[in-house]
C-alpha cells in the first residue's frame, strides 16, 4: 500500500515537468512580452516595467523558466496584473464561496441522480425508462447557458422566489440564500448525463450473479436493490464524483458569472477577460496539481470499499 | 477518411458483406437512428446552402423595426411606428461609444445617406417570421448563419481533434516501447488540467477571436480521448495475424499502421468523431457567450445567446428561442445518431 502511494507520486513528477513545461510554453513563449498585453491596460510604464523585470523577460528563457518553477514552489505568484491583489490572497479568499455552492451541488446532485438511476435501472426498457433516458437525451442537448438564463429570469426576477444575484460576507446567509438558486440550476444540469451513466452502472451489477443468488434465497426486492446492487453500483460512481471534483471548481464558472458569485470560476474569467497571466498560470497548476491528487485518492478509495480492486 | 470509403467500396463490391455493409444493414433498422441521420442531414443542407450564399446571405440587414415580434404575435403596440423605431436604435448604437470621438464619422454618414436611397427606414418590417433583433435582423436568418458557424466550428475542430488523436494514438498503440512512454506523458499532461480550464487559458494567451482561432483551440484541446482509444485498438491489432501477414510481404511500418490497421479501427474513430461534434459545438456556444469565441462580425448560437440574455429582459424571447431551438434539436439528432452508429458499428456493446 505505501510502495503504491510512492510509486505513485513518483510518477508525478514528469506530468508535472510536462504541466510546468505547458503553461510555462503557454503563457511566456505564446502569450508573448506582457509589455504589449498591458499597454492599453496598466497606464503606469513604471508598473509594467516592474513586471518585466520580475518575469524576467530580457533573460533567456532558460532562466524565465526557473523563476516560474520558483515561483510554483514558495507558491508566490506576485500580484495579480490588474488588480494589485497578491495571486496567493485571491484565491484563498475565492475558494469559499466556490465551495460553498460546489460541495450542496454535488451531494444533492449524487444523491438524486443515483436514486434516479436506480430507478430507471430498475424498471429498464419500460416506458418509464424510456421517457426518462430520452428526457435526458433532449435535457443534455439544451445548452447550461439557457438553463441558468431561464431559471434566472423566470425564478429570481419574474417570480422573485430567490434574490437575481448577490453574495454576502455571512456563511449560513451565502449558503441559505444566496447559494440556493445556483444549486437548484447546477442540479438541474448535472441530473441528464450523470443519470445516464449511473444508470449503466446499475444495469452491469443487476445482471450479476450474486444478485440472482440474494433473489434465490428468498431477499426482498428493496433489499436486493438497496443493499447488495447499490453498494457495488456506489464504487465507481463515489470514482466519478471525485474525479469530477477539481474540474467542477472552475466549470462552475458559469454559474459563478451569473449569480455573481466571487469564486474561482468567476475569477479565471475576469482572468482571461483582463490577460491576468499569473491568475491564471496560479490556477493552471494548482488545479493540475489537485486532478492528480485526487485521482490517486480515487484509487485509494476504490480499494478501500472494493477489496477485490489490484492496486498495481 | 478516404481509407474508409475504399473499405466500404470492398464491402460492398465482395460476395460477403463487409464490416460497412453489415453495420449499415444494422444501422438501417434502428429506426431512432435513421430519423436522426435525416435530421442531420437536412442540418448539413441548410449549412451548405448558408455556406454556398444560398439562404441568409442577408442576415446582417436590418429589414424588420428594432425587436420585431414574431408574426404569428402581430406588430409591437409599442414600436408601431416603423419610422420612429429605427432613428431610435441608430441613437443607441450612436451611445456605445461613450464619448470618444468616431474617426470614421464623416465617412460612415456618406455611406448612411447613399443607403438611405436604397432602403429608407419607413419600409421595414413591423413583423418578421420569427421576431428580430435589436437592430431590427431576422432572428430567422441569424439563427441558420449561428447554425452554420456552429456546425462548421464543431465538425472542423473534431476532424482536427480526431486526425491528431489516430495520429498520436496508432504512433504509440503500434511502436510501443518508449514512443508510447512519450505520447502517454503528453496524454497524462493534457488531462491533469481540466479542459475548460486549458481551453481558457488558450484563449487568454492567444487573446485573439475569430473562427479559426476556436477551431485550433478546441481540437488541439480535444484530442485525448480518443488518443485512448485508438492507441488501445492499435495495441490489440498489432499482433493480429492479418498484420504479422502484411509485415512478412514487406509492407511498411506506415503502411501497416494506416492502411492496414486504421480502416478495422476507423468505426472507433467514427464514433468519437460524432461524439466529439457534439461536445465542441456546445463548448463552442459557451466560448462565444464569454466572447472569447468567434469575432464580432460573425453570428454563432453563443453570441446570439449573448444578445438574448440582455433581451429575456425586455421580454423579447424570440432570439433565445430560436438559438435554443436549433441547437437543442441538432444536438439531441446528434446525439442519437452517435448511439445508433455505435450500435451498428460495434453491436458487442450494448
Amino acid at each position: 500500500m505505501l510502495a503504491y502511494v510512492v510509486r505513485r507520486l513518483w510518477q508525478f513528477v514528469p506530468t508535472m515537468i510536462g504541466v510546468v513545461l505547458l503553461v510555462f510554453f503557454l503563457f511566456s513563449w505564446v502569450g508573448g512580452d506582457p509589455a504589449y498585453l498591458l499597454a492599453g491596460k496598466v497606464s503606469n510604464p513604471e508598473q509594467i516595467e516592474n513586471i518585466r523585470r520580475q518575469l524576467g523577460v530580457d533573460q533567456p528563457y532558460t532562466a524565465q523558466l526557473w523563476i516560474f518553477v520558483k515561483q510554483i514552489a514558495s507558491g508566490d505568484f506576485g500580484a495579480s496584473w490588474s488588480t494589485n491583489e497578491k495571486v496567493s490572497e485571491i484565491l484563498a479568499t475565492r475558494l469559499g464561496p466556490s465551495l460553498t455552492v460546489l460541495v450542496p451541488l454535488l451531494v444533492i446532485s449524487t444523491i438524486l441522480a443515483m436514486a434516479a438511476a436506480m430507478l430507471v435501472a430498475y424498471v429498464r426498457a419500460s416506458i418509464t425508462d424510456r421517457a426518462i433516458m430520452i428526457g435526458c437525451t433532449v435535457g443534455q442537448s439544451i445548452s447550461i447557458l439557457v438553463y441558468i438564463i431561464v431559471s434566472q429570469y423566470v425564478l429570481a426576477y419574474q417570480f422573485g422566489w430567490f434574490p437575481v444575484q448577490g453574495w454576502g460576507n455571512d456563511f449560513s446567509e451565502n449558503l441559505l440564500r444566496y447559494s440556493v438558486l445556483p444549486v437548484i440550476v447546477g442540479v438541474i444540469v448535472s441530473l441528464a448525463p450523470d443519470v445516464r451513466l449511473y444508470r449503466s452502472f446499475f444495469l452491469e451489477e443487476m445482471h450479476q450473479d450474486y444478485v440472482r443468488t440474494a433473489r434465490a434465497k428468498g431477499l426482498s426486492e428493496t433489499r436486493v436493490m438497496w443493499v447488495h446492487v447499490l453498494r457495488n453500483a456506489a464504487i465507481p460512481i463515489v470514482t466519478n464524483v471525485m474525479i469530477q471534483l477539481p474540474g467542477l471548481l472552475v466549470g462552475a464558472f458559469l454559474i459563478e458569472r451569473f449569480f455573481s458569485i466571487p469564486g474561482i470560476g468567476r475569477e479565471v474569467i475576469l482572468a482571461v477577460e483582463r490577460s491576468d497571466f499569473p491568475v491564471l498560470k496560479a490556477v493552471t497548476v494548482y488545479v493540475a496539481i489537485a486532478t492528480m491528487i485526487v485521482n490517486l485518492v480515487a484509487d485509494l478509495l476504490y480499494k478501500a470499499i472494493d477489496p477485490r480492486v489490484e492496486l498495481e | 477518411m478516404s481509407a474508409q470509403a475504399a473499405a466500404f467500396a470492398a464491402g460492398a463490391h465482395a460476395g460477403s458483406r463487409g464490416l460497412w455493409m453489415l453495420a449499415w444493414l444494422r444501422f438501417c433498422r434502428d429506426r431512432v437512428g435513421l430519423v436522426s441521420l435525416i435530421v442531420v442531414a437536412a442540418y448539413f443542407a441548410v449549412v451548405a446552402a448558408s455556406g454556398m450564399g444560398w439562404i441568409a446571405d442577408e442576415w446582417s440587414k436590418e429589414v424588420g423595426v428594432s425587436y420585431a415580434p414574431p408574426g404569428a404575435m402581430g406588430p409591437d403596440a409599442s414600436s408601431a411606428a416603423p419610422a420612429g423605431a429605427a432613428p431610435q436604435a441608430r441613437a443607441e448604437v450612436a451611445q456605445d461609444d461613450s464619448g470618444i470621438a468616431d474617426p470614421i464619422a464623416g465617412e460612415i454618414a456618406e455611406i448612411r445617406k447613399g443607403l438611405a436611397g436604397i432602403s429608407p427606414s419607413e419600409t421595414r418590417a413591423a413583423t418578421l417570421p420569427f421576431g428580430g433583433d435589436k437592430w431590427g435582423r431576422d432572428v430567422l436568418q441569424k439563427a441558420v448563419k449561428g447554425t452554420q458557424t456552429s456546425v462548421l466550428v464543431g465538425l472542423a475542430a473534431a476532424l482536427l481533434a480526431a486526425f491528431l488523436g489516430t495520429l498520436f494514438g496508432a504512433q504509440a498503440g503500434y511502436h510501443g516501447g518508449w514512443v508510447d512512454d512519450f505520447f502517454n506523458w503528453f496524454y497524462s499532461v493534457f488531462t491533469s488540467i481540466p479542459y475548460l480550464l486549458l481551453i481558457l487559458a488558450i484563449a487568454a494567451v492567444l487573446n485573439q477571436k475569430g473562427t479559426g482561432t476556436v477551431i485550433l483551440i478546441l481540437g488541439l484541446t480535444g484530442w485525448t480521448g480518443i488518443f485512448r482509444l485508438v492507441r488501445a485498438e492499435y495495441m490489440k491489432h498489432k499482433v493480429r495475424e492479418y498484420v504479422r501477414a502484411a509485415d512478412v510481404i514487406g509492407a511498411s511500418d506506415a503502411r501497416r499502421m494506416f492502411a492496414h490497421i486504421l480502416p478495422n479501427v476507423s468505426h472507433v474513430v467514427l464514433v468519437q468523431l460524432s461524439l466529439h461534434v457534439v461536445l465542441f459545438i456546445k463548448s463552442e456556444v459557451v466560448l462565444s457567450f464569454l466572447g472569447f469565441g468567434v469575432g464580432v462580425d460573425t453570428v454563432s448560437w453563443g453570441s446570439m445567446l449573448n444578445e438574448a440574455q440582455n433581451e429575456l429582459i425586455l421580454g423579447k424571447w424570440w432570439q433565445l428561442a430560436a438559438a435554443t431551438a436549433a441547437m437543442a434539436v441538432l444536438v439531441t439528432a446528434f446525439s442519437l445518431l452517435t448511439d445508433a452508429l455505435r450500435d451498428a458499428l460495434d453491436p458487442r456493446i450494448k
